[in-house]
């Protein structure tokens, strides 16, 4: 799983129909501080109601998506599972 | 997924029979910023409506021979959808 923030949206009209109707969020990687990563991103589909500013579990592999959807023929890979509240790193020394 | 922009198609005659009836369509993957974000790649269409220019979305391995119907086959990036609408809260910084 991936700690991300969401960054911002994305719209499709024209779009595979398993898509249609689903929210799809623009989640930049952050580090446990917080920080974001600044190199990795994910478009993900929203199952938690999640908003731009919120920090974010992503689930990044299509058997745990598959899984999560009900659906073992769901061709999606990567979904925002959770909203985190809080992270607590004791250490910040070597956690990225 | 991740974000693409289409920059050209292919025709392929000679190909796996479970590819006939697919387009081709070379893609170039971009950052968050719709930067250029390495070098492009060879997908199928599972938008169905995509053409040179659009900005897309896309997704490689099982997932991408997923978004076809059958699902069973030699695929391994597809595009998803055609982006309209591309909103970043604060585009500096980000990926």
């Amino acid at each position: 799983m991936i700690l991300g923030r969401v960054l911002g949206t994305v719209v499709s009209t024209v779009q595979h129909p398993y898509y249609r109707g689903r929210k799809q969020l623009l989640v930049g990687a952050v580090l446990p501080d917080g920080s974001l990563d600044g190199t990795r991103y994910i478009l993900a589909l929203d199952m938690v109601g999640a908003g731009v500013g919120e920090t974010v579990l992503v689930e990044d592999e299509g058997n745990s998506a598959r899984q999560i959807l009900a659906d073992p023929k769901a061709p999606v890979r990567s979904l925002i599972v959770a909203i985190v509240d809080e992270v607590d790193v004791p250490v910040p020394d070597r956690v990225a | 997924m991740r974000l693409g922009r289409v920059i050209g198609t292919l025709v392929a005659t000679v190909k796996p029979d479970a590819m006939k009836g697919l387009k081709l369509l070379i893609v170039r993957p971009l950052t968050a910023n719709l930067a250029d974000d390495g070098e492009p790649f060879v997908a199928t269409d599972a938008s169905a409506q995509a053409s040179s220019g659009d900005l897309v979305t896309w997704e490689a391995a099982r997932e991408a021979a997923l978004l076809h119907d059958p699902w069973f086959i030699p695929v391994d990036h597809a595009v998803v959808g055609i982006v309209d609408q591309h909103a970043l809260e604060n585009p500096e910084g980000t990926p």
